[in-house]
């Protein structure tokens, strides 16, 4: 019994720390978590401004298709993505669109939100994946499939240890760019 | 064989034929409007509007159920496609972004005169300073990546005002394969409208069944596609109203013949017996057609019921006429003897009926006017042409076991005539203590929709997020401008009480379509170029942000300034133009804007001084030549059927009392005249407990049976009345079974008239039948029990 328990705790911390070894591998771990709480901060270097814009926040995940973003700072807003519909809250206002109907929001949302939930299949049907990984952790990049699509997005590039992704990279085709880094918190 | 007995009959004959004629030409509608009364006041007025002609009324809900998702946003899609092509359809939406890049485009396009929050303090330099700024904090979020590309021309965000304007609460359905989907993603949702007014029933038919063949000339995949909304109810109640008018009145018809035959035994006499009904039905028919110029089929519904009492007019003459046999001569005894008495009856049935002429409920008018010219068509026909066509020496037995088994069953209760009295003091009782409201103060009582089909209205209209409109505002003017102008004063009172949590929002069409004058106030806030330019390079001084950048916004703002204002007519092919058209309708030269207010939903009693505050603001609003009404549909619908039931009441009481004054005069004795009535009333009441036992809440048309057991009642009566009946009749055993058993006859006929009735699915016909069916036998009941003996 007792070294039942013992191979099971180190199988367990084995698997925590093992990188994936595969996309395949990598998506299977994500697809099994449901639930998922972390604080962001993100910088985006727009060619139109003088200086980069930071923010900052947290992001709540549940299996397969809710993801909510809270930016705190520097100005309070509530971004929900629930089957498609996004949601967003800021001040008194609320804005509600459908991701189909625009294309310039969804493929950094729809990428985002496919990795999270280890769907392969919505994620390679828009982009090209490819996947390194080493013992210090793993990168997974998208190069868009579609010249409409390449149109707006250049390329996504994330990063992340074991199961979780740390960053986030995505480069616009008119060259703004923006880092979200992403530190997972404890669940509640 | 000489010429005037033949007269009528060829008259008679020629009335049938330019009836027919009539019947044949005559319009017929079997839609709700039957059920809508004439309003009286102006909310109600605009109640009635709504529900017939607005776009609540013009719209129809549709669900795709069944299969899988994608196949359900297939089906969708390709449905959608079908009916945009048709011209009955003036939309169709499904959540396909079909509209999306001309609304986007017009927003945007015309971002300067349709934005609220264009002031002139918008752009000094600290508003533009603080839009500017927010507009940069806004471009790190998704949704402005959507501003992003437009940032330079619009930094200081119009466009997604406008949106956030436009979609308030964000009620817009989720959208799953892109298509509307419910909350549940099992279902696909559509939105139609139709282009006909809610009230073309025939237009609502001919769309529903567009919609069927297009969704029928999809896929062959198992997805099942249900329809809802007031243009459904109206074509499935104005179906079933047509079905049951045939069924009910082909059963009754079938067992009225039946009875007939049994108790004449001769083909021959049933013919003849129902050629004064024909007569009547078709004279009814006739009178409506040229006094309404229109026939409801509900009034057809009701006519079924003549069957029932005109059939007793040859009933008397065929049973009875043997009599005038054993004197030799033709029917000339009968019309001596019982004419009178079938007259008096009629007379009193038209006075009953008469008072229904006046009536708000165009259903209740055509009713009494189609009885009156039955009845008396009828009456005409029994006294005038079915004497000359029956053949010499014409005679039935059969009446007179009847009547005696009629008379054997009376003995016990006129024995007991007394114990009788009892009856309306059992009744007072139950009417006294019955607890539950006697009578039904919903207008829905009358819907001939069923609580499912109304349930499932409800729930696909809260899955598409078509807010149920109980509280609006009307406002109504000569020109668009000024509906628009008032919208606009309106909308900013009512900004400030959705501030204060008293409104959860409004809607209104300079939402859409900012008035001319709103409009010119707005360029009239942008500056001149070389003020805004030396203005906007203060205000990003702190931001990050080169001035330079925003050249494009400059050059926007100068166009703005003298550019064409946007009409009507520039809305065409956008999501705005079918907003708008909701929500500022023309009438005649009037046109009519609406504004559907959401009141916060913390209990009833905050709701009513919630709306108080609304009334308030309304008086204080000054709109030169506008007409502001604040209507709660609920509270209207209310007041209109209860206004309706008291004036049902009003006609009811006249028409009883035009009864008794009738009998007084024609019977000459008070004594008599309570006689007569006593028995009648002694019915109603019963009746009247009757359904309090059961428990049936009453509606106007329960009352309208009560009047009509009355008018129909007052025949036996006056048969059992000792003065009114020759005195032979009573003192010949074998003339009293024959007059016994022809009432017997006649009540029986009656009873399956109205009995069949009382099986209807339609409640203004089920409230009618169950009522007067036992009305009248009881009517009989009592009178043959009270009648002094011979």
């Amino acid at each position: 019994m007792k070294r039942t328990l013992a191979i099971a705790a180190l199988l367990y911390a084995s698997s925590a720390i093992a990188q994936p070894a595969s996309l395949d591998d990598l998506m299977q771990r994500l697809a099994q978590r449901q639930h998922d709480r972390a604080s962001f901060e993100e910088t985006e270097h727009l060619a139109l401004l003088e200086r980069p814009l930071t923010s900052s926040g947290l992001l709540l995940y549940d299996a397969p298709d809710r993801l909510e973003k809270r930016t705190l700072t520097p100005k309070p807003e509530r971004l929900l993505l629930e089957h498609g519909h996004l949601e967003v809250h800021r001040g008194a206002r609320t804005y509600s669109l459908n991701l189909s109907d625009a294309p310039q929001i969804a493929p950094f949302i729809d990428s985002i939100r496919a990795t999270l939930a280890g769907d392969e299949t919505a994620l390679e049907r828009s982009y090209l994946p490819t996947f390194q990984s080493d013992a210090a952790g793993w990168s997974l990049e998208l190069v868009p499939r579609t010249a409409a699509l390449a149109a707006i997005v250049s390329r996504i590039r994330m990063s992340g240890v074991g199961d979780r992704i740390q960053s986030v990279e995505i480069r616009r085709a008119n060259g703004d760019w923006s880092l979200m880094t992403i530190h997972a918190l404890p669940p509640t | 064989m000489t010429p005037p007995r033949y007269l009528p009959i060829a008259l008679w004959a020629v009335c049938v034929a330019l009836a027919a004629v009539v019947a044949a030409r005559a319009h017929y509608t079997a839609d709700l409007s039957a059920f809508l009364p004439r309003a009286p006041t102006r909310a109600e007025e605009i109640l009635v509007e709504q529900l017939r002609d607005g776009v609540i009324a013009r719209s129809i809900l549709l669900d795709i159920e069944g299969a899988d998702g994608p196949t359900r946003a297939r089906r969708s899609r390709d449905l959608a496609a079908r009916l945009r092509a048709d011209p009955e359809f003036r939309s169709v939406l499904n959540g396909e972004p079909v509209t999306l890049a001309r609304d986007r485009e017009f927003v945007f396009t015309h971002r300067y005169l349709l934005s609220d929050a264009i002031t002139p303090q918008h752009f000094t330099t600290e508003g533009l300073q603080k839009a500017i700024g927010d507009g940069i904090d806004q471009l790190a979020s998704p949704t402005g990546l959507l501003a992003r590309d437009l940032f330079q021309r619009d930094p200081t965000g119009e466009t997604l005002e406008i949106i956030a304007q436009l979609d308030p609460t964000g009620s817009a359905p989720r959208t799953q394969d892109g298509v509307w989907v419910s909350p549940d993603g099992r279902r696909a949702l559509l939105l139609v409208e139709l282009r006909s007014e809610g009230s073309d029933t025939d237009a609502a038919e001919r769309a529903l069944a567009a919609i069927r063949r297009a969704f029928a000339a999809g896929d062959a995949s198992a997805a099942i596609l249900r329809m809802t909304g007031p243009a459904v109810f109206a074509v499935q109640a104005r179906e079933r109203i047509r079905a049951e008018v045939i069924r009910l009145s082909s059963i009754s018809s079938i067992a009225i013949v039946a009875l007939l035959l049994i108790v004449y035994r001769s083909v021959l006499a049933v013919v003849l017996g129902l050629l004064p009904v024909l007569s009547g039905a078709l004279a009814g028919v006739v009178a409506v057609a040229l006094g309404f110029g229109v026939v409801h089929g509900v009034t057809l519904g009701f006519g079924a019921t003549l069957i029932g009492e005109a059939v007793d007019y040859s009933v008397y003459l065929l049973v009875q006429s043997q009599r005038s046999d054993a004197r030799g001569a033709d029917t000339g005894g009968w019309v001596l003897s019982l004419w009178p008495t079938i007259r008096l009856g009629m007379l009193t049935s038209i006075c009953g009926f008469a008072a229904l002429l006046p009536s708000a409920f165009p259903g209740l008018a055509q009713l009494g006017l189609y009885s009156i010219a039955g009845l008396i068509a009828a009456g005409l026909v029994t006294r005038y042409v079915l004497p000359r066509l029956l053949p010499m020496g014409f005679a039935l037995a059969s009446g007179v076991p009847l009547g005696r088994a009629l008379a054997a069953g009376l003995e016990p209760l006129r024995a007991g005539r007394r114990a009788l009295w009892a009856v309306p003091l059992i009744a007072a009782v139950v009417l006294a203590t019955h607890r539950a409201p006697l009578w039904s103060h919903e207008l829905n009582a009358l819907s001939p929709v069923s609580r499912v089909d109304q349930a499932f209205d409800g729930e696909l209209r809260a899955e598409l997020g078509a807010p149920d409109v109980r509280v609006l505002v009307v406002l109504q003017g000569k020109t668009p401008e000024a509906v628009l102008e008032a919208s606009e004063t309106l909308g900013v009172a009512l900004d400030r009480l959705v501030a204060d949590g008293v409104l959860v929002g409004y809607q209104s069409p300079s939402r859409y379509l900012p008035s001319v004058a709103l409009q010119r106030r707005r360029q009239a806030a942008l500056p001149p170029p070389d003020v805004l330019r030396a203005r906007l390079a203060a205000a990003v001084a702190a931001l990050p942000i080169a001035p330079t950048r925003l050249a494009p916004f400059l050059e926007d703002v100068e166009a703005a300034r003298d550019g064409r204002l946007v009409g009507l007519d520039d809305l065409a092919g956008t999501s705005l133009e079918t907003g708008v058209a909701a929500l500022l309708v023309q009438r005649g030269d009037e046109w009519t804007g609406l504004m559907p207010l959401q009141a916060a939903r913390d209990g009833s009693a905050a709701t009513t001084a919630n709306l108080a505050r609304v009334r308030r603001t309304l008086e204080a609003l000054r709109a030169p030549g506008v007409e502001a009404t604040l209507v709660d549909l609920k509270a209207a619908s209310d007041s209109l059927y209860s206004g309706y039931l008291a004036e049902a009441l009003r006609l009811c009481a006249l028409g009883l009392l035009a009864i008794v004054v009738l009998l007084a005069i024609a019977l000459r004795s008070v004594v008599r005249t309570a006689r007569v009535v006593a028995p009648l009333l002694l019915a109603v009441v019963t009746v009247l407990a009757g359904f309090a036992v059961a428990g049936e809440a009453l509606n106007i048309l329960h009352l309208i049976g009560m009047l009509l057991i009355v008018a129909v009642g007052s025949n036996y009566a006056l048969f059992f009345d000792r003065e009114t009946t020759l005195e032979a009749t009573l003192e010949d055993p074998l003339a009293a079974s024959r007059l016994l058993g022809s009432l017997a006859l006649a009540n029986l006929c009656t009873v399956i008239g109205f009995g069949v009735l009382a099986f209807s699915s339609v409640p203004v016909l089920s409230a009618l039948g169950s009522t007067v069916a036992p009305g009248a036998l009881l009517a009989l009941i009592f009178s043959a029990a009270l009648a002094r003996a011979a």
